[in-house]
């Protein structure tokens, strides 16, 4: 059985079967629903096989074209690739559900090719080993998370995909740039052999810069967050959930393996000011979402405030990586399954009474308990209260600040998650009321109710699988590397 | 200074005044081709460095590179004039206008 | 914003200095992977270097930038119908006459470019990029190209490079070796053959493009 399952190339796999599916959906638009709910359903057991062989076998290894680097292009999976992978598998598998009761029939027809491109492109570069490769798939995302958010059309949309498509531009060329001056230094862009050949010099600092600095703006850290909250907030429900749960991961990603692999020994100060801004990001993340007159803009503000928790390990991972870094995996993981159960949750709402309007929702506990519900969990998750997924990696965090003596992190750790659940549970107390109009509601179908509920039950489940989770993590002890300054 | 390099730091020269375009002008079309002369800074860039192999053929790796990255920022371009096409229709300019919220 | 202007142009300046400071610290001499290529060069099935990497060492790339061009058409298509200047546009006798001559040389140079690509400068893109412009003028000389295709073999033809590797990638997988890892003898052949069929895409899709939006939904207004 071991031989079997090992024997199969998961890796491509993983790709091209996405690839293939979209390829259908757009030469064959009748299939779409039916091709896409196959491809996320066979999805989570190619990720399966991938554990299986991993946790057999140690890391994997893939050659494409047999050649190997520096000259060809390595697909490579540890621990961190399997969980992102993982990640990508679920909420995939739940946002298709909804996204199969949601779209009308002329958007489902460009909907379905566009997600199972992107789908095809994240485990693409969950995989890949090669910053050229990297730099292919940040774009193949880029575009059609651009095309996706413009779907539907509107004025809100439209200018908000705009501004997304010429920041996620800007981030890739600074990207590439760095890539650049990195082979022309180092005479390769494989991770691998950079990360054994890269040494502090004034080609490794300018990359690292660059790099950073365009990775960051793809990501939405404060002060380059302009872009995130109007397209998450006007693109359709499903589409935000892809967008605040996986993309901003997906370059997060990235600058996570950099860091970890290439750049570990030179990033103490550039460490100090990402933790900085991840500050930031978290205060006023929040504070714009307690502001917020609309759900979905609150969500999306939501986002920009837990992506800065993200950046809050980077000064705490000189003294304590290990702790540090499972804390930010666990927060992207837990993130992304509650964050799309609420994107869900607010387009729920908005196919029931027609808006998003916090103070107007109207008795949403009594007649759409499910929505409600998901939304709750989440933002349980959200919040960081036990047990969830997000406790789990926030209490990680507060160990690796308290440890340090680092109490301004804490801080604003405890603050960031006050301000969470004021936020919270301003749209949950609305949702108990009545609002001052009446309206006549529309029924939402209860795969789209159940999707969210799904994906908000996973943010929970994570708290209980802390175990598991690390163990994985450490395949291939992708961490143990990568103590900044160590 | 190597002609390699002079054309390199022509590249570099290239990023910079893109991307001091693409902040400080509003129309988006200039936006768009600031994004695009960017992009040729960094493609000339990869490809002025790969000349330096002395007396041996110039490096065959980053000339593929930049096809690709070519073929990427054609695709880019044209999804972003159109989109920009659409901004202009729905909100009567080409410009993004003041960002809400922030 | 406006005074993130300010603040711009001396920051921009230090940017300009550092990169170029990292640029002049490269040795004048450095060896990049010319030697890696050459040394593999006759197992890739082609002679030049350039294709080689493109199709057959970094042939995976290849296949992901395909993907790019059809998801900015894809991007392109769900923004709407295409605009109606396109249709209504009649050509002058000049460039009438000027697109009678120069699509048949266009379609030739391509196939030439395409089939001189494995030992000369050239290839699926370069070929498809005259592919396109060919399609380009016939759609500024009066829209033809729009009812030249019909919607499913419009499809068919935009994804066939993409499915041409794909096929390759999957035999490959099938027979054991690794994804893309071409038998050895056959290399040549296949790249030939996913390289027409990329011509053939490329050049419908960047036409396409050229629309401007979903054409099919404007033949149905």
């Amino acid at each position: 059985m071991d031989a079997v399952v090992s024997a199969i190339p998961w890796g491509p796999v993983l790709i091209l079967l996405p690839l293939a599916a979209g390829t259908t959906c757009f030469v064959f638009p009748s299939t779409a629903k039916t091709v896409g709910l196959v491809t996320v359903t066979l999805v989570p057991l190619a990720v399966a096989g991938l554990a299986w062989r991993l946790l057999a076998h140690g890391v994997y290894h893939h050659a494409v074209g047999g050649w190997g680097a520096p000259l060809g292009i390595d697909l490579q999976a540890d621990g961190l690739s399997l969980l992102m992978l993982a990640m990508t598998a679920f909420v995939g598998f739940g946002v298709t559900l909804y996204a199969t009761g949601y779209f009308k029939a002329g958007q489902s027809d460009r909907f379905w090719p566009l997600w199972l491109f992107l789908l095809a492109a994240l485990n693409a570069l969950f995989l890949s080993g090669d910053l050229f490769n990297l730099y292919v798939t940040l774009e193949m995302i880029g575009l059609a998370a651009v095309a996706m958010t413009a779907l539907q059309g509107g004025r809100d949309a439209l200018v908000g995909a705009m501004r997304y498509l010429l920041a996620t531009l800007l981030g890739s060329l600074a990207y590439l740039m760095g890539v650049a001056l990195l082979y022309h230094g180092y005479g390769t862009v494989d991770l691998g052999l950079l990360a054994a050949r890269v040494t502090p010099s004034p080609v490794a600092w300018a990359a690292l810069g660059l790099m950073s600095a365009g990775l960051v703006l793809k990501t939405a850290l404060f002060p380059l967050h302009f872009w995130l909250p109007p397209a998450h907030a006007s693109a359709p429900a499903p589409v935000s959930a892809l967008l605040s749960a996986l993309v901003v991961k997906a370059s997060f990603y990235i600058l996570l393996r950099l860091w970890l692999e290439i750049f570990s020994p030179m990033a103490g100060g550039v460490a100090g000011l990402l933790g900085l801004l991840g500050g930031a990001a978290v205060l006023w993340g929040s504070l714009q979402a307690l502001r917020q007159v609309r759900v979905k803009l609150l969500v999306a503000y939501s986002t920009v405030a837990q992506i800065g928790y993200l950046f809050l390990a980077f000064p705490l991972a000189a003294g304590m990586g290990l702790t540090a870094w499972s804390a930010v995996v666990y927060l992207a993981f837990s993130h992304a399954l509650a964050k799309a159960a609420m994107f869900l949750a607010a387009g729920n709402l908005v196919h029931f009474g027609g808006h998003d309007r916090v103070v107007d929702l109207d008795r949403v506990v009594q007649r759409l308990p499910l929505t409600a519900g998901a939304f709750a969990l989440a933002g349980v998750s959200i919040m960081g209260l036990p047990p969830s997924g997000g406790f789990n990696g926030k209490w990680l965090l507060l160990q690796a600040a308290v440890a340090q003596g680092r109490w301004d992190i804490a801080g604003v750790m405890v603050v960031g998650g006050l301000m969470a659940a004021g936020y919270i549970f301003k749209v949950l107390g609305h949702t108990f009321t009545q609002a001052n109009v009446p309206h006549e509601p529309s029924s939402v179908p209860a795969r789209m109710e159940w999707a969210a509920m799904i994906l908000a039950c996973g943010a929970i489940l994570l708290g209980f699988l802390a175990p598991p989770f690390l163990a994985v993590l450490a395949v291939g002890n992708p961490i143990a590397a990568g103590g900044l300054g160590s | 200074m190597s002609i390699a390099s002079l054309y390199a730091l022509v590249g570099v020269g290239l990023f910079s005044l893109g991307l001091h375009a693409v902040i400080v002008y509003d129309h988006l079309l200039r936006k768009i081709l600031a994004i695009n002369v960017m992009g040729s800074g960094v493609f000339l860039v990869l490809i002025s460095l790969a000349g330096r192999g002395g007396n041996s053929a110039p490096d065959p790796v980053p000339h593929a590179m930049v096809i690709t990255g070519i073929v990427v920022a054609v695709s880019a371009t044209a999804l972003a004039l159109s989109l920009m096409l659409r901004v202009a229709a729905a909100t009567g300019r080409a410009e993004l206008g003041e960002e809400r919220g922030d | 914003m406006k005074w993130i202007r300010w603040l711009l142009l001396p920051l921009l300046l230090v940017l300009a200095t550092g990169l170029g400071y990292a640029v002049l610290s490269l040795p004048d001499q450095a060896p990049g992977l010319q030697s890696a290529v050459a040394g593999q060069l006759e197992k890739s099935g082609v002679t030049n270097p350039v294709t080689a990497v493109l199709l057959n060492f970094r042939g995976y790339d290849t296949l992901l930038e395909m993907v790019v061009l059809l998801l900015a058409l894809l991007g392109v298509w769900s923004l709407g119908a295409s605009p109606a200047a396109c249709e209504q546009s009649t050509p002058g006798p000049v460039l009438d006459t000027l697109t009678r001559l120069l699509v048949p040389v266009l379609v030739v140079v391509a196939g030439y470019l395409l089939w001189a690509g494995a030992h000369a400068p050239g290839g699926a893109f370069q070929a498809g990029a005259l592919l396109g412009a060919a399609g380009v003028l016939l759609t500024l000389t009066g829209g033809r190209v729009r009812n030249g295709l019909g919607r499913r073999a419009l499809r068919v033809a935009l994804v066939a490079g993409m499915v041409a590797f794909m096929a390759v990638a999957v035999l490959t997988l099938q027979s054991g070796r690794e994804l893309l890892a071409y038998p050895p003898g056959q290399a040549g052949v296949l790249i030939l053959l996913i390289e027409t069929a990329a011509t053939v895409s490329i050049g419908v899709t960047l036409a396409a493009l050229f629309l401007g939006g979903d054409p099919a939904e404007g033949n149905e207004r």
